[in-house]
């Protein structure tokens, strides 16, 4: 027993037991698992790795996800795209909207897992989740309405009815932001699904486990199994597979390491991946349409008018 | 007897607890007339009393006006745009949560068929109010500059045909837009306004922001006109619209926008999908019992396929299905009120004057309530009564047409505006018609579709302004 | 009853005009109105009227390459008695087999008025010369089948020899003489769009068809309610122009009774009640009669069956 290091005890909500101690009652712990095709399985390498809280103590151990489990995760997100971008837009919002009602529920959880991953202090965490909650719910509402902002009847001269229509790209790779543990990860996720396209997110390396209980909000909403993946593991390791896979349209560099991010952006130029170059961001600000705009292409229709 | 007879299905009514009396709903609470004025409901279907509702006197539309005023003032106008939107998703839910009640309530003081208030007209109402609700945090973006403001109090009457779904259309972006609301619902059907005022109770939505005052059109008179409201919103005859318009043309500090009458053309070429075009022409005119201001009911149709679009439509017609509102199997429900049903009548029988042909299946009519048969004019022209003057029933004139530009021609030959059909296999002749038809909405190869996103209003005499999209937010800013 | 031979149309490029020259159908409104008609609530006397007549209705099918006399027996005896427990339930309108077990079927539903339908024409992929596909059919009608279900060549179809679709169904009809109705299989599934159904189901009727129906139960989809809406014109409006009645067999994915009813409710309200009847509507079907005889019981005692109650063939 001894052997165990102090940052290995405790879990999230505990502390490490004296000699002779035991709680009353023990805590049933969570698993905190990888998100993929609507299921959540183990890392398919059998790692995990050691989530610590602010001080350096043990919350839990997190699948390290590997090369594979990012494949798999692309997979699923093609295979869920067709349903979810042929899915009206009201339906989008719905669900979306959804997920905002299971966030609301379940604030109490969010807050501590916040104030574990982050350290802050309880009223900077409430106000952190009700911002993540109420940023869902901004985006959930742009759902059918980006069309209308994005979207026009051109005018061309000639006897043509011309029209342009934003479409969701496909495939979105996400590096979440590190410090941002949830706020940040539900910015940069949300304006790529309320648009018609799915997601593979990598969550923030040190605190992952807000995304992954924000994966059982949505397994338990009805948005569609592999619409939204959430991966947990190191971004050095991850991040280079999702940004070469040619099966991946675009990708968010928002959490990638300084270190990496030249090498990622000119790997994601082999397909012409539509790519978020990282910056310094304050998720507590109003978003704008940069990220939804990133993930939406244009076409154009021409057809004549004549008897 | 039929081979395949459809037994009685009917939706029962006990889920729509209706009350003995209702009271006006004023800052949030319900409350009797000053005067203690008060009318009946009832159903059309049968002529049984639903329920008794406060008459509002110009006191009364005065409280709420001020209720609307204080609740702007204080409330309304300084709340985070975000949470202004909150309320909307919650009444929403709402809405979606009580939806069986509320389509069994408007079939009852409607008339209509419990099929349309349960699968078209409550999942819109909900769909308006969830639609407007994202828009409350994303006016920026709307395309009328970075910080348009709302206009204030807003004071809205609307008429019996759609009871709820006209509230959404009118509450839904006046609250998204910021602005604080005085409606007041037709007076046959006063009940599903008078529920949803106990639905912003349920979403605590904060007293003074929705009022209700329910009466007929001296209540309508005194909202309209009232000094202290900022705009005033009309959905109703063309006749009361020029009323308004005249009376607000002196008030400057008055927004209006109308939404007014129809005789829209349903136009059907040669090479339409005939099966889909006769559906179109039934829904244009036989949906809603003709009671839809963008009623098809100039049937254009193209006179080189005019024998078998007349026998389709005749022999599909037989199989419309007239009676009780709550069955779930009928069709064609009840004209809305003895009024209605005489206007119907008497404009009936001018054509039958005028020398048109008239039809109707055979149909069984209810001994009690106001019911009316589908009905069919033919060798219809454009100068009979009956092509010009909006009928507001179930009843369809049919007249012929040779080019495009003929039929563009007759269908845009009347002072209304509001919505044209058009029905060809051929996507450049849709588009060419589509340009030149004045029409505020153009269904091609379709009819009746509407949804929230989508741009709702008429030229001409059919009125101003639009309702519903980016274009409907522009009636409730100050832009 | 019988049908008269086709008569010609005339050179391949009138046929393909006049199939061209059909009025398009809209995919949007079709659906929407089977949609509408999908919602109609069939209840109490209705539904028990429904009910039976869908039973009276069905072609009990199988059609595998594991089908065995045992399993063919099997099939008869269901057909014969649906019910095991209420000998008030209808029979089937006919048992549907592969042609070389014909003669057994043909055997156990001798005197009872089933019919004996055999799939025939190198069902269901219809890839072969016409000598063995009409080699098929003869073999059918000699081994006893009275109605032959065909299948329609869907490669000439989809690159337009119209002309060579006809012929063969033609030819097929003609085997038939006066011993077998035809039905013609148009595999919907495969042609796709409903403008094609809609040509499709006048070609057939051109040539000879006694029935047109939706699949072969082997490519998915099947049966749906908006092809079966099309096909339904397309006879109901057939009989007005050329003055013969041609009947309709959905077949394929209809596995609950309240999806039955939806296609009589289809009926109904398209072609009319003429076709409400076993000799001009029939479903291809095997498990969707169970559930209709559940529906049936429940009908009758107030409670909710199981599927112990029922026999599985």
């Amino acid at each position: 027993m001894s052997d165990i290091p102090d940052s290995d005890r405790g879990g999230l909500g505990g502390s490490s037991p004296r000699a002779n101690t035991a709680p009353a009652r023990l805590a049933v712990r969570k698993t905190y698992k990888l998100y993929i095709g609507g299921a959540f399985p183990r890392s398919e390498s059998g790692r995990s790795y050691v989530v610590t809280d602010h001080k350096g103590g043990f919350l839990a151990n997190a699948a390290l996800a590997s090369r594979k489990d990012a494949r798999d995760a692309v997979v699923a997100a093609r295979k869920a795209f067709a349903g979810w971008s042929a899915a009206t837009p009201y339906n989008r919002g719905q669900v979306l909207y959804r997920v905002a009602e299971l966030l609301e529920g379940r604030r109490a959880q969010f807050i501590a897992e916040v104030r574990a991953a982050e350290g802050l202090g309880a009223r900077q965490a409430e106000a952190v989740v009700d911002a993540a909650i109420d940023r869902w719910v901004w985006y959930a509402g742009w759902a059918d309405k980006i069309a209308q902002v994005r979207g026009a009847a051109n005018p061309v001269a000639g006897p043509f009815f011309n029209f342009s229509l934003p479409e969701p790209t496909g495939v979105v790779a996400v590096l979440a932001p590190e410090a941002s543990s949830l706020l940040g990860f539900v910015s940069v996720v949300a304006p790529a699904v309320v648009t018609g396209n799915t997601v593979v997110a990598l969550a923030s390396e040190r605190g992952p486990l807000p995304a992954v209980s924000l994966s059982e909000v949505l397994a338990t909403s009805d948005v569609p199994g592999g619409v939204i993946n959430v991966l947990t593991g190191r971004a050095a390791e991850v991040a280079p597979w999702l940004a070469s896979h040619m099966d991946v349209n675009a990708i968010d560099l928002t959490g990638a390491p300084d270190e990496l991010a030249d090498d990622l952006a000119v790997a994601a130029a082999e397909n012409l991946k539509r790519v978020l170059r990282p910056r310094a961001e304050d998720w507590t600000q109003p978003p704008g349409l940069k990220r939804m705009l990133t993930y939406l292409e244009t076409k154009t229709v021409w057809h004549p008018a004549g008897t | 007897m039929p081979k395949f007879e459809y037994a009685p299905a009917p939706e029962s009514r006990a889920i729509a607890q209706i009350r003995e009396s209702y009271g006006l709903f004023i800052n949030g609470e319900f409350t009797p007339s000053k005067d203690g004025g008060a009318f009946k409901t009832i159903s059309p279907a049968t002529e049984e009393v639903l329920a008794e509702v406060a008459e509002a006197s110009p006191a009364d539309v005065d409280r709420a006006v001020a209720a609307a005023r204080q609740a702007y003032d204080n409330i309304w106008s300084k709340m985070a745009a975000q949470e202004r939107g909150k309320y909307l998703f919650r009444i929403a839910r709402i809405i979606q949560e009580r939806s069986r009640e509320l389509a069994v309530l408007e079939s009852l003081d409607n008339g209509k068929p419990i099929r349309e208030s349960r699968d078209v007209d409550i999942p819109l109402v909900a769909a308006h109010f969830f639609y407007h609700a994202g828009w409350a945090d994303k006016l920026e973006y709307a395309g009328y500059g970075p910080a348009p403001r709302p206009l204030g109090v807003a004071g809205q009457v609307i008429p019996w045909n759609f009871p709820l779904l006209m509230l959404a259309w009118k509450i839904a972006p006046a609250l998204a837009c910021g602005n604080t609301v005085v409606l007041k619902p037709a007076e046959t059907t006063p009940l599903t306004a008078l529920t949803f005022a106990g639905i912003c109770q349920q979403a605590d939505l904060p007293p003074g922001v929705v009022n209700i005052v329910t009466g007929a059109g001296e209540t309508g008179r005194a909202l309209v006109s009232h000094p202290g409201i900022n705009k005033v919103a009309f959905t109703g005859s063309t006749e009361v619209g020029k009323e308004i318009a005249r009376a607000c043309a002196t008030d400057p500090r008055k927004k209006l926008t109308l939404e007014l009458g129809g005789k829209a053309a349903n136009i059907v070429f040669e090479d339409a999908p005939v099966d889909q075009a006769v559906e179109g022409i039934v829904n244009g005119i036989f949906f809603n019992q003709g009671h839809v201001c963008c009623a098809g009911s100039r049937l254009l149709v193209q006179e080189s396929v005019y024998d078998e679009v007349l026998a389709s439509l005749r022999r599909r017609l037989t199989t419309l299905r007239l009676g009780d509102p709550l069955d779930k199997n009928t069709d064609v429900g009840a004209i809305n009120s003895a009024a209605q049903l005489a206007k119907i009548r008497e404009l009936s029988e001018i054509g039958e004057a005028e020398g048109a042909q008239r039809w109707s299946p055979p149909c069984e009519l209810p001994v009690k309530g106001f019911w009316f048969p589908p009905t069919v004019f033919t060798g219809v022209s454009q100068a009979h009564r009956i092509a010009r003057e909006e009928i507001f029933g179930p009843v369809l004139s049919v007249l012929t047409f040779r080019t495009p530009a003929e039929a563009v021609e007759k269908a845009n030959n009347t002072p209304f505006g509001l919505s044209a059909g058009v029905w060809t296999d051929k996507g450049s002749r849709i588009l060419w018609m589509a340009s030149r038809l004045r029409a505020g909405v153009v269904w091609a190869n379709t009819f009746n579709k509407f949804d929230p996103t989508s741009p709702f209003g008429g030229y001409k005499e059919s009125g101003y302004g639009r309702e519903g999209g980016r274009h409907g937010l522009e009636a409730y800013l100050d832009v | 009853m019988s049908a008269p031979v086709a008569a010609p149309v005339g050179t391949g490029s009138s046929l393909r005009e006049f199939l061209h020259g059909l009025p398009g159908v809209d995919q949007v409104g079709a659906e929407a109105r089977a949609a509408m008609l999908a919602s109609r609530s069939i209840k109490t006397t209705a539904k028990q009227w429904a009910l039976d007549m869908a039973i009276s209705m069905i072609d009990l099918t199988t059609l595998e390459g594991q089908d065995t006399p045992g399993k063919v027996r099997a099939l008869c005896a269901k057909a014969r008695r649906p019910d095991p427990a209420d000998p008030t339930a209808p029979q089937v309108a006919a048992v549907c087999v592969y042609p070389d077990l014909a003669h057994l079927a043909a055997a156990e539903v001798k005197g009872t008025g089933i019919h004996v339908a055999s799939v025939a024409t190198a069902f269901p992929s219809g890839r072969t010369s016409l000598p063995v596909k009409l080699a098929d059919a003869e073999f059918a009608i000699e081994a006893g089948a009275d109605e032959v279900d065909m299948v329609i060549d869907r490669g000439a179809f989809l690159a337009g020899n119209y002309q060579l679709v006809y012929d063969e169904i033609a030819a097929v009809r003609q085997v038939c003489g006066e011993k077998a109705h035809l039905k013609v299989i148009l595999e919907t599934g495969e042609l796709v769009t409903l403008d094609n159904v809609r040509r499709a189901s006048w070609l057939a009727m051109l040539a000879g068809a006694d029935f047109i129906k939706t699949s072969t139960g082997k490519v998915s989809p099947a049966a749906t309610l908006p092809v079966t809406l099309v096909m339904l014109e397309a006879v109901r409006d057939f009989r007005v122009t050329h003055g013969r009645q041609v009947g309709v067999k959905p077949a394929g994915g209809i596995r609950t009774a309240k999806d039955a009813v939806r296609y009589l409710v289809l009926v109904n309200e398209t072609a009319g009640e003429d076709w409400l009847d076993p000799d001009w509507f029939r479903f291809g079907a095997s498990s969707l009669l169970n559930d209709l005889l559940m529906q049936r019981t429940k009908l009758a005692t107030g409670r909710y069956s199981g599927p112990d109650y029922f026999t599985l063939d």
